[in-house]
């Protein structure tokens, strides 16, 4: 694996590897001194075109703890706008002297046009509506701990904005190749105008599919697409699609709540629904920085293909 | 070796001549710019010939007509300018093409429209300007549609967008009833469906996250300007059509004996919205690429006449343009030197058409769209026609390399790809502009 | 005959760089240990280290993965059945730690798990064959980013020889004369698919009659 641009990229021997070496680092994370000489001298820049300071920490951590240099590089919107070509950014950037560059970017397919165009290799951190691979790694890997006899036939529904989502497009080939029944759970107006190819099912009914499902999956509602008209309102979205504390006492006894954050509280889900108990919200976070360590490590560490 | 000029005598040897009126195996003698004589086995006149071009295997055919083009000039000369891409035209076999009009400034003035005429003149291709329908292409106030027209423009377009009000288009269309020849050419694409889209709408866009332009876009379009077509009696040309449904309506419509036209562009015949798939933006493009099955209806409309004419829509971008992601690059591809091979190698070589019908779609048939007959494009080729003629080899196979073609730009989505079928001679106006493939000034 | 067919798993597979390796077929050179041979060598090792730090007091006996947790897990239970303290087992990852990283597919062989601080503590590394000497000095960085031990001792099955590390052995089960090209392989039952113990001496076909000096 020389890149992390799509959860694609990965068969499911690959990601179980990746995953079993998440283990490894969720190991050095607990320890009094989290951190391991591996990537002494190598160096990773986190490029990115969209503000995600989560993400951004995630990823920081993940190298530091590894011991790698870091290097942010934030990119103003206007900036873009100046006319330098995105490959002129990069090509000055890697003339830094760079091992790994994390991208994140508004539109789909930059990681993949920065890996033609640099030798480092790259790591998509989020690109547009397309993916977010380390995210689905990170799903895959907190739900993996919960259930110890794996995803196959575990049943995850997954609600909300899956058109405009990065997140769903790269969870739902992750829990699928991993063996989940994936279903997609939104009004068609926020479904993929085409589900040709993709492993689901989908209903757009919520209620229907509560009490049948092991995982929930939220997605967040992108405020900011409230003028495309997608639903008539926030209050006709939560009264159908949110996971209000009735609707959470409808999901079976040992179902799990999942989201990727950052949360709308009382949008999406409702706020005791969130801390509550069948929540892996926090969990998810905890994960994210040892996943970036295992994707970090092994591209840049390992020295040969995983997948 | 004394430069051939216009005024010179030319004799192009060994062809088979096919123009409009069919077939014949014939040489071709022409003086002074005009065809003088059409025969097998001309004997050399008094005098002498200054100019002897080898035909042996080849088709003569009438200079090759592109009814779209950009050609960036003026304002973004960094990606083409008007010589450099008459030059890449007459190296495709084009005598004549039409500019589109959303350069910077727009062609909405006709002091803009004067000297892309002027440019035009004297380049190594025919470049004829369009005009705007609307002002500023903003699709509000209708251009000096009169004072282009007495210039010389015929094809009146906001290319590049729709005109998506139905009432400016609907007066945009009756105004043009008083102007002889004039043609409104819709960019059949609704921006209310298409806006903030970078590919087609379907499978790949949903599985890309690539917000998509659905094809319905095209369509609502194409099937509301065959009602305004049909009401003011004014015919609507309609630039790249790329759907099936599109295809449908306009065949459709042509049944009903509405004034309407079409053209298809050759990378809505070769090219999929796969392509899309490794985020390269040299596949991005407005209107799109599309499926399979509209690649199937699209050839359907060129084998049964629905299509009337192969336009390049060549788009002209400096490679820093391209080099963005697929959502931040603008749409266009390169067209001029690859329609002619695509024509024959996709089209005329699997029989979709046949390759009398193939030169009608690239030459006599845009050419009376475009009113470009009266400029002497597109045939005959009998004596005392202005002398604009293509010399095609159709057997020589070749591969497309972005770094060797004429275009100021780079970006074709066909390098690499093997074509059969090349322009071994272009004569303008009796000026033999393309010699051996190699391109003369 | 399956002695003689190319065996590709590496079992020092912590001191062998696959790169290295002769691609001739290897074979059987020598048995170095039999089952029983192992069992004495345990009990020795044993013996030594209460002798060398006068009882099992304050002893962790941490194994490198993968047979060295399975050495000191017999290592304690040897040392529990003669002196009667029970010695907490520990097993650590040293994947981190490599100085090959990026050079070769560094992957982790096994988790890091040490029951006790080891802060203190005196430490008992073990493995089953030491080589170059590279996989024990990037334990003793692991380990000391658990903890700072009172001190560190090292127990082995084998020593092979041709070190690249100023780093010996406190405890040796035996000392085997090497060639670089070969390879020392160590089979138990808990780490491997066998019956019976075995470390045995592999090494690349030669013309020649079986360990008749040679062309070094």
């Amino acid at each position: 694996m020389r890149h992390l641009l799509s959860i694609d990229d990965l068969d499911r021997t690959g990601l179980e590897q990746l995953l079993d070496l998440s283990e490894r680092f969720i190991e050095v994370t607990h320890r009094d001194i989290p951190k391991v000489p591996a990537l002494r001298g190598k160096t990773v820049v986190s490029l990115f075109y969209e503000d995600s300071t989560r993400t951004r920490l995630s990823f920081e951590t993940a190298a530091k703890r590894l011991s790698a240099d870091t290097m942010t590089f934030t990119v103003g919107s206007s900036s873009v706008k100046k006319g330098e070509s995105l490959r002129d950014t990069v090509q000055t950037i890697e003339a830094m002297g760079i091992d790994a560059v994390v991208v994140r970017h508004g539109s789909a397919g930059a990681p993949k046009r920065i890996s033609e165009w640099i030798d480092a290799a790259i790591v998509n951190a989020g690109d547009g509506c397309h993916e977010h691979p380390t995210q689905a790694l990170l799903d895959v890997l907190t739900l993996r701990r919960r259930r110890p006899s794996g995803l196959d036939g575990c049943r995850i529904a997954i609600v909300g904005d899956v058109r405009h989502s990065r997140v769903a497009r790269s969870d739902v080939l992750a829990f699928s190749a991993l063996g989940a029944e994936v279903t997609l759970v939104a009004p068609p107006t926020l479904l993929p105008e085409s589900l040709e190819g993709w492993p689901v099912s989908v209903c757009y009914d919520l209620d229907e599919v509560l009490p049948n499902i092991d995982v929930l999956y939220l997605l967040r509602i992108q405020l900011e697409r409230q003028h495309e008209a997608l639903f008539p309102s926030l209050r006709e979205y939560t009264s159908r699609y949110g996971l209000t504390a009735a609707r959470a006492a409808r999901l079976p006894a040992d179902a799990l709540v999942m989201h990727p954050g950052p949360m709308n509280r009382g949008v999406e889900i409702s706020a005791e629904v969130a801390d509550g108990p069948v929540s892996l919200i926090a969990e998810q976070v905890a994960n994210g920085v040892a996943v970036r360590m295992a994707v970090l490590y092994t591209l840049l560490g390992s020295g040969g293909p995983v997948a | 070796m004394p430069e051939p000029s216009a005024s010179q005598t030319l004799i192009i040897r060994g062809g088979r001549v096919i123009d409009a009126t069919g077939e014949r195996a014939a040489d071709v003698m022409i003086a002074d710019g005009r065809i003088i004589e059409v025969g097998e086995r001309l004997a050399v006149p008094e005098g002498g010939a200054d100019c002897e071009l080898d035909a042996g295997g080849c088709i003569v055919a009438p200079g090759l007509v592109d009814l779209h083009v950009h050609l960036r000039e003026p304002g973004d000369e960094e990606a083409e300018t008007i010589e450099t891409g008459a030059r890449a035209a007459a190296l495709g076999g084009f005598t004549a093409v039409v500019a589109m009009p959303n350069t910077t400034p727009p062609l909405d003035d006709a002091a803009v429209v004067e000297s892309v005429f002027a440019r035009g003149a004297t380049s190594v291709c025919d470049v004829v300007s369009s005009g705007c329908i609307t002002k500023g292409r903003d699709g509000r106030e209708l251009a000096p549609m009169g004072e282009l027209h007495r210039l010389g423009v015929r094809i009146f377009t906001d290319d590049g967008v729709c005109v998506a009000e139905s009432g400016v288009m609907r007066r945009a269309l009756e105004y043009a009833r008083s102007l002889p020849g004039a043609v409104l050419a819709q960019h059949a694409e609704d921006p209310s469906l298409a806006a903030g889209g970078h590919m087609h709408e379907g499978a790949w866009s949903s599985r890309l996250g690539i917000p998509g332009r659905p094809g319905a876009a095209e369509s609502t379009i194409i099937a509301r300007d065959i009602v305004l077509a049909e009401l003011t009696g004014a015919p609507v040309h309609f630039l790249h059509v790329s759907t099936a449904s599109s295809v449908d309506l306009v065949r459709d419509a042509k049944a009903r004996g509405i004034a309407v036209t079409a053209e298809v562009a050759p990378h809505h015949f070769t090219l999929t919205d796969a392509c899309c798939a490794g985020f390269d933006p040299l596949f991005k493009v407005h209107p799109p690429l599309r499926t399979d099955a509209d690649i199937a209806a699209i050839k359907r409309g060129l084998a049964d006449g629905t299509i009337d004419a192969i336009a390049t829509d060549h788009a002209p971008h400096t490679p820093e343009a391209k080099e963005r992601t697929f959502e931040e690059a603008p749409p266009g591809m390169l067209g001029l030197e690859t329609a002619l091979a695509l024509t024959l190698s996709e089209l005329v070589e699997p029989g979709v058409v046949s390759l009398i019908e193939a030169l009608a779609l690239l030459s006599w048939r845009p050419a009376a769209i475009a009113g470009l007959g009266a400029r002497g494009h597109g045939g005959p080729i009998a004596a005392g026609a202005p002398a604009n003629l293509c010399v095609i080899d159709p057997g020589l196979a070749w591969e497309v390399d972005a770094g060797r073609l004429a275009s100021r730009s780079r970006n074709t989505a066909f390098a690499g790809r093997k074509l059969t079928g090349r322009v071994r001679h272009t004569v303008l106006r009796g000026e033999p502009v393309v010699i051996d493939g190699e391109a003369r000034r | 005959m399956p002695e003689s067919t190319r065996v590709t798993r590496v079992t020092n597979a912590a001191d062998a760089v696959p790169g290295e390796r002769h691609p001739g077929e290897f074979v059987r050179r020598t048995e170095v240990f039999s089952a029983d041979d192992l069992r004495r060598a345990h009990t020795r090792i044993a013996h030594e280290i209460i002798e060398r730090n006068h009882g099992g007091g304050d002893l962790v006996l941490v194994g490198l993965h993968t047979r060295g947790p399975a050495i000191a897990r017999r290592l304690a239970a040897a040392i529990e059945s003669f002196e009667g303290v029970s010695v907490p087992v520990g097993t650590l990852d040293v994947a981190f730690y490599r100085d090959d990283i990026g050079l070769r597919a560094v992957q982790p062989l096994g988790p890091t798990e040490i029951p006790v601080d080891i802060g203190g503590q005196m430490v008992v590394l073990v493995d089953d064959v030491l080589f170059t000497g590279r996989t024990i000095r990037a334990a003793l960085d692991a380990l000391t980013a658990l903890g700072r031990a009172r001190a560190v001792q090292l127990a082995v099955l084998v020593d092979r020889g041709h070190r690249e590390l100023p780093i010996r052995a406190d405890f040796v089960g035996k000392n085997l004369p090497t060639r670089q090209a070969e390879d020392v392989r160590v089979r138990l039952h808990e780490t491997d698919d066998v019956t019976d113990d075995v470390i045995e001496l592999w090494g690349p076909a030669e013309p020649g009659p079986s360990g008749s000096g040679g062309h070094e």
